[in-house]
């Protein structure tokens, strides 16, 4: 990701806050599939591209499909964890507790299980690639863990799917109702007086007969 | 139309690589981005071009300044739809964005709409988008919502904005700082993550104040802190706390022990790891403080989680260099680890044994050992390198099994830093351990036959030539040093020259043979190669025949080089070519000690707090030259020593004045760092009057006042003293500002006419024996020592009375002296009854003086020291026992 804006996370070990250095989500020929870094420790693509790859070779002989694994890796802890044609790892700085990046791994990696319905795979993923960046957002910002526990993160990134069809109704409705009303009143002010006026009186019915289109297409869903 | 991004009831088992993504281009989602602009928005449409672009950007595709702000601008009209998966992705894409300031200003009116929404979810990202790409000027005017939001019941709203404060702390201190108290609040939480989120930033708003941060840790080592993740956190600042506060207990139980030790029965892994991890950290930790955690640890080896046995094995791993004995129990559960699946938990295991097992186990572990090594990442080849080195020098006994172990892997494939670290204990054996010194010397040879770095076979070459001259058969080396001159890069060549006439040199039976080699060498088509060959042929007299080399020249060619390399080369940038040739002895013999190169300093220090300040490497150049250029200086000699600048006033006052002390022969020159911090004030005229009458042996012969000190423009005002030549003479110097003041009127920044004459009182300033000791160290102080002979050595003892510590007493002494520690003595090791330090230096007047100071407890606090001299001079070494004597 282009992070032109490289803030220092104020999370080093200076002030001995845990802090996460990167996600990686690979494929299993090492290709990415969503990955977020939050240390300038490598500033560009192509720094990163090496580093995915190097640790890509290093970790694919390994067995980290029950247990997480571990290494170090480039004066880094790394832990990953892989399952079907995926392969999660986190990336923390050399004193960090290994205990405490593990469980932010196992937090995000049960969270999109959560979310994928316990189908983990490269195509489910790639179809729900918007839940995982969701769920990456959702578990650290900018370096600082966020939230551990899986319920909590799927929790947060469903509110939205949930809500939405609730919500949206009532979007639809007020959308309705609200928009054209106080578009009226608008009008009605100096537009009354004008010739447009029926013009105008047009597109409100207009945008009200769209409005209810929407709101049964959304219903209908 | 694009095609949807979700379809999951479609056929696609018959595509084998189906993904949503193929066949995606930059140019088509940006042409589809356009649906943003729609009057009629369609979120799912929305969500769906908003997912390609993030992946795009998450593949590395980066996008124009032209097309990042388009996208961006279409991007903020999203926040008229309501749907809270489109906005979840807007919110998501913009921080990706990362917009420049005058983009942000579209959104954040949309931003602080969300953030006083009653949708907790908008709450917390949009404080979170904001936070993130806001430049501080906006902070204050949502500084009331995120004050309320740190305080709010939502525990997702409350960490968002807590998270953005420890983020913001390092953009925007002062602001961040004020809310404390909401902060304070946050950390009762009942919610985990508020907890946590709450302490890191409290603590991280008064980690400067000891105190607060004492009162914070001894409330909550009360209390209850309901996360993990927070007992973490609170480990650490109490480790921290412990830390900074061993110094006034020596005896007795130690604060917080008990706390860390109740984490070790918490329910959750990480808390009970990383208290035992912090037990074993802990400054002289004792066996007793060390076994409740040991045993956690053990336990934690035998886990079948691979994570929970690597970090037990990398804490032990650490416990068994300073306290093998309290590892032993674990050996059994270790040597288990030995077969582990996971190389890195099997090296680390290995390694830990090699430190605490014994010499009968040895060629056991050795085979083991050799049996995993082609497995295993440099990284850890290297530790295990390091392992074997120490262990060799345990158990001398075992050099030539352990050193054959070490010859076989320099001939396997390895990187750079792993080759060095073999060939660095080769190099360390062979000069340890007498007995492995020929077959070591050998390996070497055999090495650069085939090695691909230059670096090392220079180095190698180098060693050779020290090294291989006084074996019983130096010829034998000759071949494998010849052999580079033919195969190898002009660097390696010019390094085998160089050998070869060493062995020329130190062997006078091979010299005629030697000079044969390097004749040939004069055709070389390098210049270096050719230069150094016809160099040594000339000075080691090119006729060939068996003689003795002349003292002089050895020295000349291969004797250490007594001044810093960085120095010579300031001055050799400095010499102006011209009649006089350069001497080296102009060159200042000063080590500028630099401050410790912390690993990978860059990436991790926060801007601008505790980064040093980037010390003028060369201002012992600096100094001289412009001393030399003030005429009135002209003629007081080399410059011999520039302290470091004394503040003479306090942290912002009127008036900031440091001064340096330059040392010469016969003169002390004082150079006044003046600098002006009232901006309606202009001084002129500004001398600095000194009373020298506690400083009798010295008398004012020049000073050079300031003409002019404006506004914050430092200025430098001299006086110059005479004092009896080559003694160090000592002396208390008071000092008095005097200028003429004029007020400078602040629009139009000229000055009055008229000024008044005013006076500033400084402190006082001391001249010490340290002064006139220059700082030189050598690299093998025994040799030194040996070489200054017995003639001066004076040697006495002292009682130095009670101390707080060993380590006191003898930081006393080295900064009572201002002489160089040697070969890391200077540091004592926790808990140690006595201690022996090794000094070096350089006296006024060009003296060589090393120090072999021992120190021992006499009774419970008293310390007594045996101080031992030896000088190129009588009267510097009764010089150096007067200074310990008054000092």
């Amino acid at each position: 990701m282009p992070d032109t804006k490289v803030r220092s996370t104020g999370c080093g070990s200076i002030n001995s806050c845990p802090a996460v250095k990167n996600i990686l989500i690979l494929d299993s020929d090492g290709k990415r599939v969503a990955v977020k870094y939050y240390s300038d420790e490598w500033p560009t693509n192509s720094a990163k591209l090496a580093f995915e790859k190097s640790l890509f070779g290093r970790t694919l002989k390994s067995n980290a499909r029950t247990e997480a694994e571990i290494t170090i890796f480039d004066s880094n802890i790394v832990i990953y964890k892989f399952v079907q044609d995926l392969h999660f790892f986190i990336t923390g700085g050399d004193d960090e507790n290994e205990l405490l990046l593990a469980t932010v791994l196992q937090g995000l990696f049960d969270a999109i299980a959560l979310r994928l319905r316990n189908t983990i795979d490269k195509r489910e993923a790639l179809e729900n690639l918007d839940v995982i960046f969701l769920c990456i957002d959702e578990v650290v910002d900018q370096g600082m863990i966020l939230e551990t526990d899986a319920n909590a993160i799927a929790g947060k990134v469903a509110i939205q799917n949930m809500d939405a069809s609730a919500t949206l109704s009532e979007q639809g409705g007020v959308k309705a109702t609200t928009y054209p009303c106080s578009c009226l009143g608008a009008v009605m002010g100096e537009g009354a007086k004008t010739p447009n006026f029926l013009k105008f009186l047009m597109t409100i019915s207009q945008a009200l007969a769209s409005a209810r289109e929407h709101l049964t297409k959304t219903l209908l869903k | 139309m694009a095609q949807p991004l979700v379809k999951k009831d479609d056929d696609r088992d018959d595509e084998v690589d189906y993904s949503p993504f193929l066949g995606i281009e930059k140019g088509a989602v940006l042409q589809e981005a356009r649906v943003f602009n729609d009057p009629q928005l369609d979120p799912r449409r929305c969500s769906q071009v908003i997912t390609k672009l993030l992946y795009l950007l998450n593949q590395g595709e980066t996008f124009t300044k032209v097309e990042a702000t388009e996208v961006f601008f279409s991007v903020t009209k999203l926040f008229q739809s309501r749907d809270m998966g489109l906005r979840r992705m807007v919110y998501v894409i913009i921080k990706e964005l990362s917009p420049s300031a005058d983009e942000v200003i579209i959104v954040t009116s949309s931003l602080m709409k969300d953030m006083t929404s009653k949708t907790d979810m908008y709450r917390a990202n949009a404080i979170r988008v904001l936070c993130r790409i806001t430049d501080g000027t906006l902070l204050t005017q949502i500084e009331r919502y995120l004050k309320q939001a740190i305080v709010d019941k939502n525990p997702v709203v409350a960490s968002a904005a807590l998270v953005s404060g420890i983020h913001l702390l390092q953009t925007n201190p002062e602001i961040v700082k004020r809310w404390s108290n909401e902060v304070q609040e946050a950390v009762q939480s009942r919610a985990a993550l508020v907890q946590f989120h709450a302490l890191a930033l409290l603590h991280q708003i008064r980690q400067n104040d000891r105190l607060a941060v004492n009162k914070l840790v001894s409330s909550l080592t009360r209390g209850s802190v309901r996360s993990p993740l927070a007992q973490c956190l609170l480990i650490r600042y109490t480790s921290q706390v412990i830390r900074e506060s061993t110094n006034d207990t020596q005896t007795g139980d130690r604060p917080f022990y008990d706390f860390l030790e109740g984490c070790l029965r918490h329910k959750a892994e990480m808390v009970i790891f990383e208290a035992a991890r912090a037990i074993t950290e802990l400054n002289g930790v004792t066996s007793r403080e060390l076994t409740p955690a040991i045993t956690v640890l053990q336990l934690f080896l035998s886990s079948s989680k691979p994570v929970l046995r690597f970090a037990a094995v990398r804490t032990l791993n650490k416990v068994a260099m300073s306290h093998p004995t309290a590892v032993t129990n674990c050996n059994i559960d270790m040597e288990s680890l030995i077969s582990d699946q996971n190389r890195s938990i099997a090296t680390l295991a290995i390694t830990t044994l090699l430190k605490t097992g014994n010499e009968s186990s040895v060629d056991r572990l050795m085979k083991q050992i050799t049996n995993f090594m082609s497995d295993i990442a440099d990284e850890f080849k290297i530790v295990v390198v390091d392992a074997i080195r120490s262990l060799c020098l345990k158990f001398p006994l075992k050099h030539r099994s352990l050193m054959n172990f070490l010859s076989n892997i320099l001939r396997e494939e390895g990187g750079f830093e792993y080759k060095k670290a073999i060939v660095d204990s080769i190099v360390i054996l062979i000069r340890d351990i007498p007995e492995a010194k020929e077959s070591g010397l050998l390996h070497l040879c055999e090495f650069i036959e085939d090695c691909e770095f230059t670096y090392l076979s220079t180095q190698i070459l180098h060693f050779l030539g020290i090294e291989g001259p006084k074996t019983s058969d130096p010829s034998k080396y000759i071949r494998y040093i010849y052999n580079r001159v033919h195969l190898e890069n002009a660097t390696v060549r010019a390094g085998a020259v160089s050998t070869l006439a060493k062995f020329g040199a130190m062997v006078d039976g091979l010299k005629p043979r030697i000079f044969v080699l390097l004749r040939r060498c004069l055709f070389d088509n390098d210049d270096e190669v050719r230069d150094r060959a016809t160099l040594y042929l000339n000075t080691l007299g090119g006729d060939g025949a068996v003689v003795e080399t002349d003292e002089g020249v050895k020295e000349f060619l291969f004797g250490s080089l007594d001044v810093p390399l960085v120095n010579l080369e300031n001055s050799l940038k400095n010499y102006d070519p011209s009649e006089k040739a350069f001497d080296i002895n102009s060159v200042p013999k000063d080590v500028k000690t630099q401050p410790l190169a912390e690993k990978k300093a860059t990436s991790k220090k926060p801007t601008g707090l505790g980064a040093p300040p980037p010390g003028p490497l060369s201002t012992v150049d600096a100094y001289e030259k412009l001393l030399s250029s003030i005429p009135e200086f002209a003629s007081f000699g080399k410059l011999f020593k520039s302290s470091a600048p004394v503040e003479l006033t306090e942290a912002e006052t009127e008036y900031a004045v440091n001064v340096v002390k330059h040392i010469f022969d016969g003169h002390v020159v004082f150079q006044y760092n003046c600098t002006n911090t009232i901006p309606e004030q202009l001084l002129e005229n500004v001398t600095v009057i000194v009373d020298v009458s506690e400083a009798e042996e010295f008398a004012e012969v020049a000073s050079k006042p300031l003409r002019q000190l404006p506004y914050d423009s430092p200025g430098q005002t001299f006086v110059a003293f005479e004092k009896p030549e080559g003694v160090s003479a000592v002396g208390k110097f008071s000092n008095m500002l005097r200028f003429i003041v004029k007020e400078v009127d602040p629009s139009t920044g000229e000055a009055e006419d008229d000024g008044v004459e005013d006076e500033y009182q400084l402190e006082d300033l001391e001249l010490v024996a340290a002064d006139y000791m220059l700082k030189v160290g050598v690299s093998n102080f025994r040799n030194a020592w040996e070489s200054m002979g017995v003639d001066f050595e004076r040697v006495d003892e002292y009682g130095l009375g009670p101390r707080d510590s060993l380590a006191e007493a003898v930081n006393a002494v080295i900064n009572l002296l201002g002489m160089q520690p040697c070969e890391g003595t200077e540091v004592v090791p926790p808990n140690s009854r006595s201690h022996t330090c090794l000094l070096s230096g350089v006296y006024i007047g060009n003296v060589k003086v090393l120090v072999r100071l021992q120190f021992g407890l006499d009774g419970p606090k008293d310390v007594a020291m045996k101080l031992a001299v030896r000088s190129e001079g009588e009267t510097v070494s009764d010089a150096i026992h007067e200074i310990v004597a008054s000092g």
